[in-house]
């Protein structure tokens, strides 16, 4: 297949096959991997379940891990990562995706409002190190908070699935009742697995905010357990901070869950660019990002330095730029950047 | 400095508010192009793609019927076609980063490669960067004359000149290989300025990609049409030939017909957006024609909008222009264009005239625009307009 495939490039060449392809069909692919969404599923409100079919590319996912999806929006392609909620499983050929609507969420709105069956995203093999170890540990404590459910319910479906014998224990935070995605399936698994112990907690009607006791409660064997969390921050910080106290941070693992934040103020300058390539860090001073990275004494490639010739490109990693000729931010993680027309707003990383 | 411009009644002069006032409102122009690009854009591109890959496919399935006359042509005509859009409506724009901003894979500047000779690379760096940056200025933009013409008065005159309209031909038969040596400024190597070691890289990188693209049109295309060898290669060899000629004619049209500027690095140093702008508009000349026409060209026949906003998506630019020329009109700057019969000619007689030493063709009419760049006092002012200094208020 493969050979078969270099050779059809070469009839092709420059362009590569998957270029040609696509115009025929968009799941027709030699080399890319995508995705059709098949199902859509709106039972919880402001959430979304997709199921898509991948192409053939697809090698699965662990259970923890994420995948990038990517849909155009405007005529522009915008990269999203989510943790598929159904159990991992070698002959598993389909990815289940909750996503939940966050307000100004741009890609998550789109999705909430416009998911089709029939749709075709743009999709990157599973990747993270959130994931269960093999062989499965003897005790699993999960804990997840509002949309970071997502990777413990792949976990825990997947051991539901595997006829998991040891003691489970899964706390889930949420609004209410109603914002828990795929209830019903918990309560299946709960009463299916005697060895599970499954609790929601809905802090604000006074069930009260993860702490101490509620982990004893729970999971009073935590300290031979693995324990795997995600959440918003607040969760994730109260875990943290207990199982440092307890000398327990190597059985923990945290996935980290925050949304791109906006920073508010684009003139000032503050934080720190780093160039992760290269492993500089500098102090923002403000200036564009090409000038701070020869203050910094890299030598990134450039030419024109005034934003039209794309020599000195390179992928915002993380945080927030400013284009000076424009005046507007963005912030979406892995984007190529013109380095000369690019300010950092706060904490930037920039690969080069 | 001064920037000098021919107009009908006298010398022109733009003061340093009004360079900076037009530089706005281009600058706002731009602006409200950017916010409006979506979905049409893309649609855009993609139907050029579709359209470009079914010209590539049906030329090169026709080259199976190679044998009968009229399948032949339609096969060469079909190719050549595919080659044409591939290079100027698609490559050229992609390469410059026009569709970026759709973030897709494939069709972004750091990845695209097109259909010829050159690398992307290479040519990002002489044409987008060198060319583009220093537009018609002496010693840095090495597209005036492309290191081998002399298309500009102000080049010197040698008798090696007098083959100058053979060159030209040559330039335009073989234009991809001529495209692709660009960036080795082969005539900077003979003059000693630059190495063998200066070079090796890109000299590596053309190998390979001409390599890959002479291994696809002169021999496994011809191969798989077995018996008809020979007759798929001519066809090959065909399509490449049509796509130099009206690139070259395409490309020579945007600079070198009459009324189009140069400029010297001392008149250019330290410029302003403004002023940048100003320099584009007279340094590039478009051609007039049907929506067709703009497409099979690359849209380069708006190289005026171009040149001005070389990232905006080429499908913007007729929409761009009556505004560019609207401004060109309020501030009396010459908006130059005419139809491809007429700038075509006007390059030719350029190439044959520059070919002849000066003393037989005579000088042209200095230029009468002025762009002023800084505040200068208005006795300068008058020298200028009387022809007596061509430096002011630098
Ligand atoms: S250096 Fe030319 S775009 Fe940044």
């Amino acid at each position: 297949m493969v050979g078969l495939i270099d050779l059809v490039q070469t009839l092709t060449t420059p362009h590569p096959l998957d270029r040609y392809l696509e115009l025929v069909r968009p799941t027709l692919t030699a080399r890319e991997l995508r995705a059709e969404i098949t199902h859509v599923r709106r039972s919880v409100p402001g959430s979304v379940t997709l199921t898509l079919r991948p192409t053939r590319q697809w090698r699965g996912h662990a259970a923890g891990q994420y995948v990038q999806i990517g849909v155009v929006i405007d005529g522009i392609r915008h990269i999203r990562c989510y943790s598929p909620v159904n159990p991992e499983g070698r002959r598993d050929r389909h990815i289940q995706l909750t996503v939940k609507a966050h307000p100004g969420g741009l890609v998550s709105q789109y999705l909430y409002r416009n998911a089709v069956p029939g749709m075709v995203v743009s999709l990157e093999p599973a990747a993270g190190v959130f994931r269960l170890p093999e062989p499965r540990p003897e005790r699993v404590l999960l804990i997840s908070g509002g949309s970071g459910i997502t990777p413990v319910l792949s976990m825990l479906r997947t051991l539901a699935e595997e006829g998991y014998p040891g003691e489970l224990a899964f706390l889930h935070y949420a609004k209410s009742p109603e914002a828990v995605p795929h209830r019903a399936e918990l309560e299946v698994i709960a009463q299916a697995n005697k060895n599970f112990r499954i609790e929601m907690r809905h802090p604000g009607d006074g069930s009260g905010y993860f702490d101490y006791d509620q982990l004893e409660r729970v999971a009073p064997w935590f300290a031979d357990g693995e324990t795997y969390v995600c959440g918003p921050q607040g969760l994730m910080a109260a875990v943290r901070k207990i199982f440092e106290a307890e000398q327990l941070s190597d059985r923990l693992h945290a996935e980290e869950f925050t949304l791109a934040t906006t920073p508010v103020d684009a003139d000032e300058a503050f934080g720190t660019v780093s160039f992760s390539a290269s492993g500089k860090n500098a102090e923002n001073n403000g200036a564009v990002l090409l000038e701070q990275a020869e203050a910094a004494g890299l030598t990134p490639e450039y030419g024109c330095r005034m934003g039209i010739c794309f020599s000195c490109t390179a992928v915002r990693r993380t945080g927030c730029t400013r284009n000076v000729r424009t005046g507007e931010t963005n912030s979406d993680p892995d984007q190529p950047i013109q380095l000369c027309i690019n300010a950092p707003v706060g904490d930037v990383e920039i690969d080069i | 400095m001064t920037i000098l411009t021919e107009t009908k009644d006298g010398p022109l002069v733009l003061s340093p508010d009004q360079v900076e006032e037009l530089g706005r409102a281009l600058d706002d122009l731009r602006a409200r192009i950017v916010a409006d690009l979506g979905d049409s854009d893309r649609e855009y591109i993609y139907s050029i793609i579709k359209a470009q890959r079914g010209f590539e496919i049906a030329g090169r399935s026709l080259m199976y019927l190679g044998f009968l006359p009229p399948f032949w042509l339609a096969a060469v005509a079909a190719l050549s076609v595919s080659k044409i859009l591939d290079n100027m409506e698609i490559g050229h724009n992609v390469m410059h980063g026009q569709y970026d901003w759709m973030r897709e894979r494939g069709l972004n500047s750091r990845e695209f490669e097109w259909d010829t000779v050159c690398p992307a690379d290479q040519w990002k760096h002489s044409h987008n960067y060198l060319h583009h940056t220093y537009t018609n200025i002496h010693g840095m933009d090495r597209d005036i004359g492309y290191g081998i013409l002399r298309m500009d008065e102000s080049q010197k005159w040698n008798p090696l000149r007098l083959g100058q309209p053979l060159y030209a031909f040559g330039l335009m038969v073989l234009f991809e290989w001529g495209v692709m040596g660009h960036d080795l400024e082969v005539e900077n190597i003979i003059r000693g300025k630059r190495s063998w070691s200066d070079i090796k890289k890109l000299v590596k990188g053309q190998w390979r990609k001409a390599g890959r693209q002479v291994l696809k049109d002169y021999v496994v295309f011809p191969a798989l049409t077995g018996p008809l060898f020979v007759s798929t290669l001519a066809g090959n060899v065909t399509a490449n030939l049509v796509r130099n000629l009206w690139a070259f004619s395409i490309i020579f049209c945007g600079h070198f017909p009459t009324g189009v500027q140069t400029f010297t690095e001392a008149e250019t140093a330290e410029e302003t957006r403004g002023e940048w702008y100003v320099r584009q508009m007279l340094g590039s000349a478009n051609i007039t024609g049907s929506k067709l026409f703009h497409i099979m060209s690359g849209n380069l026949s708006h190289q005026i909008e171009h040149h001005l906003f070389p990232d905006l998506p080429a499908n913007r630019y007729p929409q761009l222009a009556p505004e560019v020329r609207e401004l060109c009109e309020k501030y009396g700057l010459p908006y130059n264009t005419g139809s491809l019969g007429q700038q075509v000619g006007s390059v030719w007689m350029k190439i044959f005239k520059l070919a002849l030493p000066p003393f037989l063709v005579g000088k042209e009419s200095t230029p009468g625009v002025i762009v002023m760049r800084q505040q200068v006092v208005s006795s300068d002012l008058q020298a200028v307009a009387s022809g007596n200094t061509t430096e002011v208020g630098v």
